[in-house]
């Protein structure tokens, strides 16, 4: 049915055609318009942030933990600008968004107008597709076609610029969400010949290891189910990405940890000396595959993945297979159930026997205090805190992030939001208030760092304005403590600038704010203190004071193989400082 | 090697046979012409770190806006494949073809060229001219404008010749590209 309405009420009821009931923005005088016509109905909800940027990371924070797409409204220039980061967060990290821009009218672009900025210039490497609406018949399906291609094949953030002049302008609007504007539609399905030579691949290892990914939660809820089968299936070890965590449980038996720079020795060995190594929805990131020419020399790689340029990128593998996720997963376990393989059971149980090896190890663990709290515990008292309730964990970028990864296990995916691509600081309170404007009665949780935490501070008032209950949990250990680590292991201990001097008072800040404060720097106290923030239904800044030094281990250094880490315990000050050889420095 | 848009690309297809060494590869990228294209294209190899050697663009099918973008670039066979499927992922493409793998393609190119002399010099850039069928375009008593549509290596040879003979200025189109035989991209 089509209806004659202005270009500013097509933004508003394409929004709402395509099931969206909650957008985040920031208004200003090139989107007037748009927000006029939000104000004048009930259907579609703007959360007022308080920077742009934010505006972008809680519609990650929405899109991650619900696996829809997440929708940001930002005026022309520096609006445009400001949303800048969070789009290139959202691209490196498969997020669905959709970012609405206002810009000047069509008569001033070029001439330097006020708030005049090249958006769609600017975004173009930072968005998968982008568009300047020119006229006002071109609207509503690029509206459409902008959800139709952040939400599908490899998801993405998307950017529809609109100058004033045609959000102004009548014109006719069709609902044609199903109709395609252009020729993208990615493959889905798996080719049937590579399906067949995984399944051998598969049945034939003895040494066999899953490494899943972010493209398993991107995938849906069936992915994740099939992952789970086929891991019963199979009996096959399991290891993730940071962005894949929660998609097989940390509970189940055949979990290792998470892999890569940070992860854990099991999962790294096991990756290094496995024969089969089935790669699904991952992308062979630098963190993951360390050197790359020491990356498991002696594996079979299979590697599914939705985009075809992902294959091969970094790691050349044996076996692509390019599709969803959840298709090729449903194949694969088809195939295998018609085929019925035997499996080497003597050869699987020696390969356990050597993982369990590894596990003996216990990579995790850590000197224990009893008179300040160590970092590691205040993440694990947090877990065992929470456990049971409908709980999310966002993070900000440092080593409280990897802590998080390391000692909150996550059960079920959609959980556990980070900025893993673009190691964004300030990703996670807006995440967070996204987050729980998503799941309203949930405990939504931001492990923070003290420096990382006053990158978006400003955002605790839009979580007290829209009464988001958000909690952030601060692991205040004076030094952006990931920076510190770094400058320990290349830079002869040499503390350059990484020390946080004249820290806020965070319990009188979030006073200040509206929010409460709570403070902790006692192990014993701790217990408490956490059960108190989570009573309180409003939000809070804790901040938690722990010991200042703690470095995050295990790690495998920038240029060494997985079989080099460092892990926590046996390690000493001087081993630190020269485990990274002067190949490694040059890396990040 | 060519990627549609859409299309699954089985393991086999990926992991054709290729020679392993560095050169340049003639790339044929079907697009929408819409605003924009040619900068996401190019901001892709400058983003990435790709070389342009040669790049024309033209709308080849006006009703349906498409248009033809022929790219020379190089590198080793994984760095191509990459690049295609890099290319392959713009929202606006809608087919890659490596003519280089594809065999033997036609590749052209249109040079204008100015040599400006007298007598002795001007008799041999005419006969080197008439030699490499370049046709003259514009003459005065002491200037000729060649034009002259070949391989990019004949015009190479040609403009290295008439290095000698005078050379003022130059104009290239960049390389319009085609595979042989009756099949079509
Ligand atoms: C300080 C810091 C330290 C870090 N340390 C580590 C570390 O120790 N370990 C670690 O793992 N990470 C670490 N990271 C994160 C790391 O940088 C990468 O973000 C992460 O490893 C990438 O995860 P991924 O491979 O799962 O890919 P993602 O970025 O999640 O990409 C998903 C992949 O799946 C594909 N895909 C998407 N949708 C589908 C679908 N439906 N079907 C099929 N395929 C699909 C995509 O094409 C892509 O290739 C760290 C980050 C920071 C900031
Ligand atoms: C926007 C941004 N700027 C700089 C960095 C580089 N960086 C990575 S971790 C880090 C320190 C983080 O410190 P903090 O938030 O206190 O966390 P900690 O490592 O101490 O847990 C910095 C500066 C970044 N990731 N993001």
């Amino acid at each position: 049915m089509t209806r004659q309405m202005t270009g500013a009420e097509m933004v508003i009821q394409a929004l709402i055609d395509q099931g969206v009931d909650t957008i985040f923005g920031y208004p200003g005088g090139a989107v007037l318009p748009i927000f006029d016509e939000l104000f004048q109905q009930e259907e579609v909800r703007h959360i007022l942030v308080r920077h742009e940027q934010g505006a972008g990371h809680a519609a990650e924070g929405y899109a991650r933990s619900t696996g829809k797409v997440g929708v940001a409204l930002a005026t022309s220039g520096p609006g445009a600008t400001n949303m800048v980061t969070a789009l290139t967060d959202a691209l490196l990290d498969s997020i669905p968004m959709v970012c609405i821009t206002g810009q000047v009218p069509t008569t001033l672009i070029g001439t330097d107008a006020f708030q005049e900025a090249d958006t769609v210039g600017i975004t173009r490497p930072c968005t998968k597709h982008n568009w300047l609406v020119r006229r006002i018949e071109d609207l509503p399906a690029i509206l459409h076609e902008a959800f139709r291609i952040a939400t599908t094949g490899r998801p993405g953030p998307v950017l529809v610029d609109i100058p004033k002049n045609i959000q102004f302008q009548m014109g006719t609007y069709d609902n044609c969400k199903d109709k395609a504007l252009t020729q993208y539609h990615p493959a889905v399905k798996g080719s049937d010949a590579a399906i067949r030579e995984a399944v051998e691949l598969m049945a034939a290892a003895k040494k066999p290891i899953l490494y899943t990914g972010g493209g398993v939660i991107n995938s849906g809820p069936k992915a994740v189910a099939l992952l789970r089968d086929l891991v019963k299936m199979t009996g096959f070890p399991i290891t993730s990405t940071l962005m894949g965590l929660g998609a097989y449980p940390a509970s189940g038996k055949n979990w290792l940890g998470m892999l890569g720079m940070h992860g854990t020795y099991e999962a790294n060995l096991a990756m290094h000396d496995c024969d089969v190594m089935v790669c699904i929805g991952a992308r062979f990131d630098d963190r993951i595959t360390g050197r790359i020419d020491a990356f498991s020399p002696k594996s079979k790689k299979i590697h599914i993945d939705i985009d075809p340029s992902s294959i091969n990128k970094n790691v050349v593998v044996d076996l692509p297979i390019v599709g969803d996720v959840g298709s090729v997963l449903e194949d694969i376990i088809a195939a295998w159930n018609a085929r019925k393989p035997v499996q080497d059971k003597a050869a699987h149980a020696a390969w356990w026997k050597q993982i369990d090896g590894w596990r003996a190890k216990k990579c995790l663990a850590y000197r224990p205090s009893a008179e300040a709290i160590m970092p590691q515990y205040a993440i694990e008292r947090l877990h065992a805190l929470t456990a049971g309730r409908d709980t999310y964990i966002t993070t900000e970028v440092g080593q409280h992030q990897m802590w998080a990864a390391q000692y909150f296990g996550f059960e079920e995916p959609n959980r556990f939001m980070t900025s893993g691509g673009l190691g964004t600081m300030g990703y996670g309170l807006p995440a967070a208030i996204g987050t729980q404007l998503a799941h309203p009665g949930a405990l939504v949780i931001d492990i923070a760092g003290d420096a990382s935490i006053q990158m978006n501070i400003q955002e605790l008032s839009t979580a007290v304005q829209h009464n988001a209950p958000v909690k952030a949990f601060i692991l205040n250990n004076q030094y952006m403590g990931m920076v510190r680590q770094w400058q320990q292991l290349l830079h002869g201990n040499r503390l350059s600038h990484s020390y946080v001097d004249s820290q806020p008072d965070f319990v009188r800040l979030a006073e200040a704010y509206g929010a409460v404060g709570i403070r902790c720097s006692k192990p014993a106290d701790l217990d408490d203190a956490i059960e108190e923030m989570i009573r309180i239904d409003r939000p809070v800044l804790f901040d938690c004071h722990v010991v200042s030094l703690a470095n995050c281990f295990p790690m495998i250094p920038s240029g060494k193989a997985h079989n080099e880490m460092l892990l926590g315990t046996d390690v000493s000050d001087e081993e630190i400082e020269t485990a990274i050889g002067a190949a490694g420095k040059v890396l990040v | 090697m060519m990627i549609v848009a859409g299309q699954s690309q089985s393991a086999y297809f990926l992991e054709e046979e290729l020679p392993s060494t560095e050169r340049s590869h003639t790339l044929s990228v079907l697009v929408d012409n819409e605003p924009g294209v040619l900068a996401r294209v190019v901001g892709l190899f400058s983003g990435r770190g790709y070389n342009i050697e040669s790049l024309t663009v033209s709308e080849i099918e006006h009703s349906s806006h498409m248009s033809r973008i022929t790219i020379v670039t190089t590198g080793r066979p994984p760095v191509i494949s990459q690049i295609m499927h890099q290319l392959g992922r713009l929202v606006p493409v809608h087919k890659v073809v490596n003519l280089t793998w594809a065999g033997d393609a036609l590749e052209r190119e249109l040079a204008l060229v100015k040599v400006s002399g007298r007598g002795e010099i001007r008799d041999e850039a005419l006969r080197l001219a008439q030699a490499f069928n370049a046709r003259i375009v514009d003459a005065t008593l002491d200037s000729y404008v060649f034009e002259i549509t070949g391989a990019p290596a004949d015009i190479d040879r040609f403009v290295g010749l008439m290095k000698d003979c005078g050379l003022v200025e130059l104009a290239r189109t960049g390389l319009a590209a085609l595979a042989r035989g009756k099949a079509g991209i």
